[in-house]
């Protein structure tokens, strides 16, 4: 696989064609006896074998093509990068680090002018799917990565249960807002207080493990609680879920229920449409995400922040500088989780039906996947992947062109998770540290400087 | 062994540590008075590190006694023996990797609010200069030499009133080694910092310590100043043959 010089380019081509030429036979061999002979049942109930050699012929084509193109211009062209970038390994580009200036004042703009930008493009209706299915939901996510990530990403515990807080936040606003009709604005804070009182009981049995042992406590806990939501039917409902789950009120002023009287459109004469509850939820995770974000930042500086970190580091080292581990643990599970429950009651608010079929294992895994592949610790790097992975998958529903490729019973949604994984599994192959691996350090005598991530060994903290 | 008036500041007694069901430290004594630089040293597996460790309270003794400044420390959680004011530089390093040398600096302040900060922080920059051309760089890309000086001024800013050593020249050069030795000596002489040592590298250590211990198999089995020791035929026998650089 080495890269070929130019002067050996004449004989190189020949060895190209050679080695697309064996791939293309190798393909034939897998691919023939697999897409090529197919056996379908026939009229009078008789087993025969359909023959598809076209498509076996466009697979190989492919292959043969791909390995060619592969040989001669993709890894000579990876490998003279490589060549050129080595010697400026050490520091962040000058272009990365004007964008990583301008990049969270300009997203946080986008951000804001998003819904009006949508509702100009798309109108009333059209905008709603944008504004619903992209924006709230991207920002439910990056909300739960930015919450995970004070747990994974500083203080370096591998949590594979953090559903389960969202579960927790969810269920809490449900049961106390369709029981006692309690407020949402109550319950936002009730929630994230219920989900961090679950961190630290989650916390207090894991206090001494760590890694991998840690990982199979919280993943065991995560399932701990959804079991529970599915089988203490008197309380939960069961796997029926809880429905009618009370809207969110402008603070109580105006509702968006269709029917009350402070109804917003109503009040203010505009037309009746779901997009202003859209909107005003779309402000709502909006806010709540900064002011994850804002409280992160906040907590990196603060002694509690350090030891995060320190512990993230090394465990004994912070025993010996006299830094009680115990307490800096539950913190971060505790502030961790509560991050969670306050997702969890918006999520329960904003679906109005909340079951345990919304907290299994994938959304724990799904979580975990944006924090890690954001970089851990990173704030942007969390939101980068966060829009990845969601919008991307929610993108994916949107690849109808590819019926015409593949014929009409093509369903695009039934590959997201092979297009997912392949994604994941090329993204750590380039970025083995996730989008953002620069750590900010939170003191400086002179000026802020960021530190590459290759700078130093990988699984290190 | 003159008991001074006030007593040792680290008195070690009959300390018996175990790794599960295995032995490892058999009945220990040990003394370290106030302004002294107390050495201890052993072959590999001896039970040096496995002290040090019991004095900071990971593992605990099993019996035995250990008191500080009069006060029996021998259950107390390890961040607790921290907070009064023992200091560890423990195997290895174990800086922050990902953290700069002034963030590493900051965790050994952590204790006191970062009170004293600045003023301890140009404290072990005049100490150790090398660590200042790099304030900003990451732990974990310092050379060993410069890490176990980080690690020392990390302990440093604590304000320790007992510093412990684990084996500060392990894997480094010998003129790093004289370094480090040179600034322990230093600080002791400057300040009065009491230090108990742990190393390997007898010569060195015997020849900067007041007092030293030798320990094998679990058991102290020798001590004395370190001149004393330094001149025992068994100790340069056992220790000092072709060890010295």
């Amino acid at each position: 696989m080495s890269a070929p010089s130019r002067a050996t380019a004449g004989s190189d081509i020949g060895a190209a064609v050679k080695d697309a030429l064996l791939a293309g036979v190798i393909a034939l061999g897998l691919f023939g006896p697999l897409v090529g002979l197919r056996t379908e049942q026939n009229m009078r109930n008789e087993v025969v074998l359909e023959l598809h050699w076209v498509t076996v012929a466009v697979i190989v084509g492919i292959v043969v093509v791909g390995r060619f193109l592969l040989r001669t211009v993709i890894w000579p062209a990876l490998a003279d990068r490589k060549l050129r970038d080595r010697p400026a390994a050490g520091e962040p580009g000058a272009l990365r680090q004007t964008v990583g200036r301008f990049l969270p004042p300009a997203g946080l703009v986008f951000l804001i002018v998003y819904p009006a930008l949508m509702l100009s493009l798309f109108g009333l209706q059209g905008s709603l799917k944008w504004v619903d299915n992209f924006g709230i939901q991207i920002l439910i996510y990056v909300m739960l990565g930015w919450g995970l990530n004070i747990v994974v990403g500083l203080a370096g515990l591998l949590d594979l249960g953090y559903v389960a807080f969202y579960a927790v936040g969810a269920y809490a606003y449900a049961l106390l807002a369709t029981h006692f009709g309690l407020s949402f604005w109550l319950l936002l804070p009730l929630a994230g207080i219920l989900a961090a009182l679950w961190g630290i009981i989650l916390g207090f049995p894991v206090l001494r493990l760590r890694g991998d042992y840690l990982a199979i406590v919280t993943l065991a806990f995560g399932e701990i609680i959804r079991l529970v939501l599915i089988n203490f039917r008197e309380l939960t409902n069961g796997s029926a879920g809880i429905s009618s789950i009370p809207k969110v009120t402008l603070f109580g002023l105006y509702s968006f229920d269709v029917s009350a009287p402070n109804n917003f459109a109503k009040s203010f004469g505009l037309p009746m449409s779901g997009t202003h509850y859209k909107i005003f939820l779309y402000y709502l995770i909006l806010a709540l995400a900064l002011l994850t974000a804002f409280v992160t930042i906040r907590l990196r500086r603060l002694p509690i922040g350090r030891a995060w970190e320190a512990l993230r580091e090394d465990e004994i080292a912070c025993r010996s500088l006299g830094i009680n581990t115990t307490i800096t643990k539950l913190t971060a599970f505790a502030i961790g989780a509560m991050f969670g429950g306050f997702a969890g009651s918006f999520f329960a608010a904003r679906q109005g039906f909340v079951s345990p079929e919304s907290f299994i294992f994938m959304e724990s895994a799904i979580i975990v996947a944006i924090v890690v592949l954001g970089g851990m610790g990173s704030l942007i790097g969390v939101a980068v992947a966060a829009v990845a992975m969601i919008g991307g998958s929610e993108m994916l529903r949107e690849l109808t062109f590819l019926k015409a490729v593949f014929g009409n019973d093509f369903n695009p949604d039934q590959f997201r998770m092979l297009i997912f994984g392949l994604a994941m599994v090329s993204i750590m192959i380039w970025r083995p540290r996730g989008f953002v691996s620069a750590r900010q350090p939170t003191v400086f005598l002179t000026e802020r400087r960021a530190i590459s991530g290759s700078l130093v060994k990988e699984g290190h903290g | 062994m003159s008991a001074t008036m006030e007593g040792p500041l680290l008195q070690v007694r009959g300390v018996k540590t175990y790794y599960g069901k295995i032995i490892a430290l058999k009945g220990v004594d040990v003394d370290v008075k106030r302004g002294e630089i107390v050495t201890l040293i052993g072959a590999n597996g001896a039970g040096k590190s496995t002290l040090m460790m019991t004095i900071c309270g990971s593992p605990q003794a099993r019996e035995g006694s250990i008191t500080f400044e009069g006060r029996d420390i021998t259950r107390m959680p390890t961040h607790e023996i921290a907070r009064l004011r023992i200091a560890q530089s423990p195997e290895g390093r174990r800086i922050f990797p990902r953290m700069t040398v002034l963030e590493n600096l900051q965790m050994g302040a952590a204790l006191d609010k970062l009170a004293y900060f600045d003023q301890d922080v140009e404290r072990v920059f005049t100490l150790f200069p090398r660590l200042k051309e790099r304030i900003g760089q990451r732990g974990g890309t310092l050379s060993g030499g410069e890490q176990q000086m980080l690690a020392i001024a990390r302990a440093l800013m604590t304000r320790p009133k007992l510093l412990m050593l684990d084996e500060p020249s392990l894997g480094l050069a010998p003129l790093i080694v004289k370094q480090i030795f040179e600034a322990i000596d230093e600080l002791n002489r400057t300040e009065g910092l009491t230090v108990f040592l742990v190393e390997q590298n007898a010569y060195h250590a015997l020849r900067l310590a007041h007092r030293g211990y030798v320990m094998v198999n679990g058991l102290i089995t020798m001590s004395g100043t370190g001149r004393e020791l330094l001149e025992k035929p068994e100790i340069r026998a056992a220790y000092l043959e072709g060890g010295r650089h």
